[in-house]
């Protein structure tokens, strides 16, 4: 065990872990950002995306010892104008279904948009073929990224 | 393990080049070409045992012919499906560096380095015969632009190439070790870097 210092949505966080604790189980389990969800726990699902220096990471296969100065970004942190198309667009198309993987779809929708302002649909395909659905909101989560691109002007 | 064939081994292919040549010259003489020399059998034995490592699935599944990497000893296609991209750093949105960080991460079974991404297309290998592998690792058209000395460093010295033998826990290491590779490499050289047949 080790005391480790995590920057952490604009705050630094302190915890007591070991340094091969993934960074998913610090969120969750250490400082209840539950909002990014465990899936598979091997980098398959994408259910654990968050930002770290804005950009996207499964949080399950980094270990906080690697995390270093990186700024992290969580879904409860997430802001700015690719942040608000896509929930604008999310609400409008109403996307989720259970919801489950929605949090690590939506980071994966803003780290597409910062990248790629006018995706395609094949952009979008490439972009969030690492996010499964066991709900199969694909359809609807592509509708809403071009909405949410159209909005930011792309 | 690698190695450089020893001279006990080179009098082993004398002996047998002794045994099957004689033939082979006959037959080359008919259609006339000049026989295959010791240093030539020696050096396509040297990049035969070299592609032990070119073809192993560590090096093969990141350079794919096609998009997409493939995954284990079995090389299935990459699961989450991902592609090259521009620049072999995956697309954009979901970059290698997305679930591949600065190192090995055993616990997710996750493999990395700071610098993980594929070969470029111009040095796909998969599928590949080993003959067909040797003409394009020496094709400075297709080898991001090495000269020789400049392969012997990459192959020799680079630490994602040198990831093949340490790939973390659950994956075959490449045949032998990095420095072996490098002095199998420089030996082919040296001997002219002859090619199997394609
Ligand atoms: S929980 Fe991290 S990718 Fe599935
Ligand atoms: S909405 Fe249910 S798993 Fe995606």
């Amino acid at each position: 065990m080790a005391t480790v210092t995590l920057r952490i949505n604009g705050a630094n966080r302190s915890l007591e872990v070991d340094g091969d604790t993934p960074l998913l189980w610090a969120l969750r389990d250490h400082l209840k950002l539950t909002g990014t969800k465990f899936g598979c726990g091997e980098a398959y699902c994408g259910a654990c995306t968050v930002f770290v220096d804005g950009n996207p990471v499964r949080s399950c296969s980094l270990p906080v010892s690697q995390v270093g100065n990186g700024a992290i970004t969580t879904i409860e942190g997430i802001s700015g104008p690719e942040a608000a198309a896509v929930q604008q667009a999310w609400i409008a198309r109403d996307v989720p279904q259970c919801g489950y993987c929605q949090s690590g779809q939506i980071m994966s929708a803003i780290a597409l948009l910062k990248a790629i302002r006018k995706p395609t649909d094949r952009g979008i395909d490439l972009a969030m073929g690492g996010n499964l659905c066991r709900c199969a909101t694909y359809v609807r989560i592509r509708a809403a990224i071009h909405d949410a691109a159209r909005a930011l002007g792309g | 393990m690698l190695r450089v064939p020893s001279v006990a081994d080179m009098t082993l292919v004398r002996l047998l080049l002794s045994v099957f040549g004689l033939s082979a010259c006959l037959v080359a003489a008919a259609f006339g070409q000049s026989p295959p020399s010791d240093a030539v059998a020696r050096s396509v034995a040297l990049f035969r045992e070299a592609g032990k490592v070119l073809q192993h699935p560590r090096c093969l599944n990141c350079h794919p012919v096609g998009d997409r990497p493939t995954q284990n000893d079995t090389m299935r296609p990459h699961i989450s499906r991902v592609v090259r991209g521009a620049d072999g750093h995956g697309p954009p949105g979901l970059p290698c560096s997305a679930c591949h960080h600065a190192a090995n991460y055993d616990a997710a079974h996750v493999p990395g380095h700071t610098d993980w991404h594929l070969a470029p297309a111009s040095m796909a290998w998969a599928g590949k015969s080993l003959g067909a592998i040797c003409v394009q690792i020496k094709d400075p058209a297709r080898n991001g632009g090495r000269d020789m000395a400049a392969l012997l460093r990459h192959v020799s010295e680079d630490s994602l190439v040198g990831w093949a033998w340490s790939p973390g826990a659950g994956r075959t290491s490449a045949p032998g070790t990095q420095a072996e590779f490098g002095a199998v490499m420089r030996a082919w050289a040296e001997s002219g870097a002859h090619c199997p047949p394609e």
